[in-house]
């Protein structure tokens, strides 16, 4: 079948480039009939990527080694949960991934969009036929997945350990829906800008894709710091890493650009920052791809270098220049339709909001590229590290956590003091009090930063309280609804506005988490032998032995071998044990022994952590082989030769030895105040984002279109 | 399944899905009914607009004066979307 998914990728790459000749000839004036050619050609392309891909699948799900990938990402003892995930951790994978994905957006959009856009769809069909295309050459030309060796092996080399992680399963592809989502918008700003259409047309028709790149590239990012927090062994979620950077950065013009598009629909004004939001948003999701699999910067999760660098930066430059081209030849087109009203606006705040999204993303490209210009200019390649980065960016996470506050008690086009006083008066007191709350009855005033984070916190989640509050009061007062009922149909009738509300709560609540845990953990690094014991955070813990585990460990990634330690931890009546180990997995590597390759391949921590709401106990354990290596050593030499029961036998007599008599072996312990909240926080800013996407019933929208229409049907008469 | 075969029998089906709508000129939705669908999403739009202002207005965030400016140009900018939308759609407008 390796076969047929090559043909599709060729076939894939030349219906591309026929959507884009299709399209532009149509747009051109050619007949309606060629726009609609060039959109089945798009729908077929979608086809042939989801053939590709599940043959791809299957494949590995078979273990089916002729295929080169195959044989390099996945082997016969990987878990069939992570055979699944092997594809998109390789690159050519991940290169199919991206391009099925980007295939059935397009045809989703276009699809919604077959009966309106009529000047503007044809273009975006072109440019993303354009954006397909460029990934199709990419595998057809250097990175086909489905290469085929000669002499396929008997056995694979394995899933990379650090990936066989459940939230590696979804991270990349929610990461990847996300960078991917965004072109939607972006090829409709291209096509609107070419025909000079520069509305708020293009907005309202891709706007809810806009918000599911937002959604999904948010929930990939905090998937990636949950695996971080949990596989990597480090003890934090966030490391300033370029390939976490590189996520971060279209999310927060993302951010900023799902916030302006708002000022355009409402107002006619940021035309200009619109479209200059959304290209750079697109060109940072491809530098976000680019980056994850380039190995140009050292990061802790690009997993090998990359063969299309080049390639992949020329398709960047161009998309930049082609924007920016576009935007300049634009500009009398662009012009906004209406001034800002007053200062003390809705539309004035979101626009301090985007400046700020703006800064932290201008802060983090030039902290992650830093090694490369540094390089550039000194010859020698620095970095900046997370210090830098915390620096510079908290003020900014403050001022942005504070606007999120403001920002919802403030009308569109002008308020007075005397409202903004009577709207404020209550989260500034809930603000006030929490603050001196927590300085004088917690250590929260060691940190001011923390401090103030958490004031700006309480003033967010007062101001949003009070919003639900009011709006339900209102709504009560109209229908005379019990105020339940008057809650939950003023959410329904105004999702986006409460989904949006509710998103801005769950950040709020996620900075919360990011405050406390980094300013207030409590760190222990130490080596211990079975029975000591240690104090942190005035949590008691006793190692109380060594485990060894063969073909069982803890998490099921399918480690032959898994060295870990059983700790009792205890604090006033509080009591628990922890399981820390460390799995380690056979290398393919011929010059290893029979017995060293089992023990000098790939190894990563399984952390067992206790979470709670107040604080989580984060334990790691690294065991020390070294006074195994005299007897591994010795193994390699007499039993190699020997069956692999009798290799196996003795695995397990040099896992039981460690187990019996196990060195000192390194610990790390770390208790970190609310870290769940972060994740507590980003689910619920994920529901705010789906309540927001959900689509209001046709019925009811046809019962609110008929009321309104029959009211602005009276007026009409009246005037 | 070869390379050659498979690339074929894809080929064959592509051009078939992408050709067929060459044979049918006029296919396509006509310039109004695009129009229509815009029109339909921008006064969607402009109802909303309406219902947050008046939901701010009523939890105390514009003044009366404000606000009755504020909705009657909204309703002004609905209404002249509908008046598009009628003529468009072959209706009378309302007088």
């Amino acid at each position: 079948m390796a076969g047929a998914g090559s043909a599709c990728l060729t076939v894939g790459l030349l219906t591309a480039v026929y959507a884009v000749l299709a399209s532009v000839h149509g747009a051109r004036g050619a007949g309606r009939q060629w726009v609609v050619s060039g959109r089945r050609a798009v729908y077929c392309l979608a086809g042939l990527m989801v053939a590709a891909f599940a043959i791809l699948e299957s494949a590995f799900l078979r273990s089916d080694f002729s295929y080169a990938l195959v044989a390099q990402g996945s082997s016969t003892d990987t878990p069939t949960f992570y055979k699944v995930t092997a594809l998109w951790a390789t690159q050519e994978g991940s290169l199919l991934l991206w391009s099925t994905l980007l295939s059935l957006f397009a045809s989703a959009v276009l699809f919604l969009t077959r009966r309106s856009l009529r000047e503007i769809a044809p273009w975006a069909t072109a440019v993303l036929a354009v954006v397909g295309g460029f990934f199709l050459l990419l595998m057809v030309g250097w990175e086909n997945p489905f290469d085929t060796l000669a002499n396929p092996p008997a056995e694979g080399a394995g899933l990379n350990p650090l990936l066989r992680h459940p939230a590696m399963m979804i991270h990349p592809p929610m990461l990847y829906t996300g960078y991917v989502a965004f072109s939607v918008p972006f090829a409709f700003a291209v096509g609107a800008l070419i025909t000079r259409n520069t509305g708020a047309d293009w907005i309202r028709a891709t706007r809810r894709f806009s918000l599911v790149a937002w959604t999904f590239l948010g929930t990939g990012i905090m998937l990636g710091a949950l695996w971080s927090y949990t596989e990597l062994g480090w003890g934090g979620y966030w490391a300033w890493d370029p390939v976490e950077n590189a996520s971060l950065m279209p999310w927060l013009t993302g951010t900023a650009f799902i916030h302006s598009i708002m000022v355009q629909e409402k107002r006619g004004l940021l035309k200009v920052w619109n479209v200059c939001l959304v290209c750079a948003t697109f060109a940072l999701a491809l530098l976000g791809t680019f980056l994850v699999r380039s190995g140009i910067l050292d990061s802790i999760h690009a997993f090998g270098d990359s063969t299309i660098g080049v390639q992949f930066l020329v398709f960047i430059g161009l998309v930049v220049a082609v924007s920016a081209g576009l935007i300049i030849s634009r500009l009398p087109y662009l012009r906004s339709e209406a001034k800002l009203d007053s200062l003390l606006s809705r539309e004035s705040f979101f626009l301090l909001n985007n400046l700020v999204l703006v800064g932290l993303c201008l802060v983090i490209f030039w902290g992650t590229f830093f090694p490369l210009i540094s390089e550039a200019l000194t010859g020698e390649k620095a970095s900046v590290g997370p210090p830098w980065f915390d620096r510079l960016t908290t003020p900014l996470a403050l001022v942005l956590v504070l606007l999120s506050g403001i920002g919802p008690v403030l009308a569109w086009r002008k308020v007075t003091w005397s409202s903004l006083r009577r709207v404020l008066v209550l989260p500034v007191v809930v603000a006030a009090v929490a603050a001196l709350a927590l300085a004088t009855l917690t250590s929260a005033a060691d940190s001011t930063p923390s401090l103030i984070m958490f004031t700006f916190v309480a003033f967010t989640l007062a101001v949003i309280g009070q919003e639900f509050a009011r709006g339900a009061s209102a709504r009560r007062t109209m229908t005379g609804e019990p105020l339940p009922g008057a809650l939950v149909r003023m959410m329904g009738r105004n999702r986006r506005r409460y989904g949006g509300y509710m998103v801005h709560a769950g950040i709020a609540v996620l900075f919360l988490g990011v405050a406390a845990s980094s300013a207030f953990l409590d760190q222990r690094d130490l080596r211990l032998r079975p029975g000591d014991t240690f104090k942190v955070d005035g949590y008691q813990v006793k190692y109380k032995r060594a485990t060894a585990r063969l073909a069982d460990d803890r998490a099921g990634t399918g480690a032959p071998i898994s060295l870990g330690a059983v700790l009792d931890v205890s604090r006033g009546k509080e009591r628990f044990t922890l399981h820390p180990s460390r799995n380690y997995y056979a290398t393919q590597d011929p010059s290893k022994g029979v017995i060293s390759r089992f023990f000098e391949g790939e190894a990563n921590s399984e952390v067992d952590v206790r979470w709670g709401l107040r604080k989580d106990f984060w334990l790691a354990v690294r065991p020390d082989l070294s006074s195994l290596e005299g007897a591994i050593a010795k193994g390699d030499r007499e039993f190699r030769d020997s069956p692999g029961d009798t290799q196996a036998l003795v695995i397990a007599a040099l896992a039981d030895r460690y187990r019996t008599n196990p060195p000192p072996a390194a610990f790390r312990a770390i208790v970190s105040p609310l870290v769940v909240w972060i994740w507590i926080g980003g689910g619920f800013a994920v529901l705010g984002a789906l309540v927001a996407l959900w689509p209001s019933p046709e019925a009811r929208l046809r019962r609110v279109r008929s009321l309104y229409a029959a009211r602005l049907g009276r007026e009409l008469s009246r005037a | 399944m070869g390379y050659a075969l498979a690339f074929i029998i894809l080929v064959a089906l592509v051009a078939m899905a992408v050709l067929i709508p060459l044979t049918r000129p006029g296919a396509d939705l006509a310039k109004d009914e695009a129009r229509i669908e815009e029109l339909k999403a921008a006064k969607e739009a402009k109802y909303r607009e309406i219902r947050d202002a008046e939901l701010d207005h009523r939890m105390g965030k514009t003044s009366e004066a404000d606000w009755r400016v504020l909705d009657r140009e909204l309703r002004g900018e609905a209404i002249e979307v509908l008046r598009q939308l009628d003529k468009l759609e072959g209706r009378a407008p309302e007088s």
